[in-house]
């Protein structure tokens, strides 16, 4: 089964959820726990261990200029304006290039060949038994998120369990780790800027056939519009985690709840035995 | 000699526009006689790249120098390759101050 966890809002405690929930299962299964915020990966910090680390790489065009005629056919094939082809010059921003290979494909003279750039890496760890960590690391300035996601994912294919903490927001990157999942965890505050972002969050698992469940982080004890909005929407809480200090303080140190304080391991088994309901999956 | 300027509008008396690649307008005007073109900017509302696609138009048109207020890293890259010599105007005015102050030669080179 493979298990999303995003939010809509930032910080409203994805990689909490998704990190005392591999905790809380790993005792009793293998869980593969895939950090796809490869943006600002941080399930590491909860799991320090020493990791095997990959590139990853894209291809990218390289144009022999003493074989190009600059007839400008790359140039209008690049739906990217990666490629600027001047009157004796070629010009490649790569910071554009989706690595299409539309450039390669219609170049008539052959003049253009692929050649992989690194963007990113993989590191992949064993801090526990029962839990394998894959952190997906975009190299700082590079735009292109989406093929780090994919490789680390590709990494836990095979893996029978697999939860994929996703990034915030709801664009390309939130996209790419939950395309495939069987179920989302959403997990959201009560604010009107948390109840807004869910609401977004929501649309986009709704438009990629994921079923989700919410969570409620740092609960007020009452939530009251954002139960509203899960009772008109016909989506379950499947959990609520009270705005508490102490909570607050072992998070901050890196350290897990569900370490700390045992009693929540039901919490999570409560919430994984939902997120099967949900799944579609017998457990 | 061809001298683009960008602009929000389409005549002289047009407001300079300060960005480059997302200019409603490119106006070119011939140093020698003062006749110009207005040239809507395709790429105004693009999403990502417009930088040297909007110089390829400049390219396209033969111009020398640009005078505008705000040019990207990847315009600048193709535009310097092209040879077009960039120069900044920010006070605000219009299309037909910045061509005064061009040829006053009280503009910055960029």
């Amino acid at each position: 089964m493979r298990l999303a966890v995003a939010s809509g809002k930032g910080g409203t405690g994805k990689s909490m959820v998704a990190a005392n929930l591999a905790f809380t299962l790993s005792w009793t299964e293998p869980v593969t726990l895939v950090d796809c915020d490869v943006e600002e990966p941080n399930l590491h910090l909860f799991f320090p261990a020493t990791a095997m680390r990959t590139d990853v790489t894209v291809p990218v065009p390289v144009i022999d200029e003493a074989a190009c005629d600059h007839c400008g056919k790359c140039e209008d094939a690049c739906q990217y304006g990666a490629l600027t082809v001047l009157q004796n010059r070629i010009l490649f921003f790569s910071e554009l290039c989706h690595s299409c290979g539309g450039c390669t494909l219609v170049c008539p003279r052959g003049a253009i060949h692929e050649q992989p750039k690194r963007i990113g890496t993989l590191a992949v760890s064993a801090p526990r038994h029962n839990l394998k960590l894959i952190s997906g690391m975009l190299d700082t300035g590079n735009p292109h998120a989406v093929p780090v996601i994919k490789a680390a994912k590709e990494r836990a294919a095979t893996d029978p369990l697999v939860i994929c903490d996703s990034a915030p927001g709801t664009s390309c990157p939130v996209v790419e780790t939950l395309d495939g999942c069987d179920a989302c965890i959403l997990v959201t505050e009560s604010t009107p800027f948390g109840l807004h972002d869910l609401q977004l969050a929501i649309d986009v698992a709704d438009r990629l056939g994921v079923p989700a469940g919410i969570v409620i982080n740092r609960s007020d004890g009452k939530d009251r519009k954002t139960l509203e909005f899960c009772t008109d929407h016909d989506l379950d809480v499947m959990m609520t985690i009270p705005f508490d200090r102490e909570i607050a303080a072992i998070q901050s140190r890196g350290d897990l709840l569900c370490r700390q304080k045992p009693e929540w391991q039901k919490a999570f088994v409560a919430l994984f035995v939902k997120c099967s309901t949900l799944a579609g999956v017998h457990r | 000699m061809k001298i683009c300027i960008t602009a929000q509008g389409a005549t002289l008396d047009s407001p300079v526009e300060e960005r480059f690649g997302r200019a409603p307008y490119f106006i070119i005007v011939e140093s020698e006689n003062g006749s110009f073109d207005a040239i809507q900017n395709p790429y105004a509302d693009g999403g990502g790249g417009v930088g040297p696609k909007a110089a390829q138009i400049l390219i396209a048109h033969d111009v020398k120098a640009l005078i505008s207020g705000l040019v990207g890293g990847n315009a600048r890259e193709v535009l310097a390759a092209a040879g077009i010599a960039m120069y900044t105007y920010r006070a605000g005015g219009s299309v037909k101050d910045a061509l005064d102050q061009f040829t006053k030669k009280t503009l910055v080179r960029s």
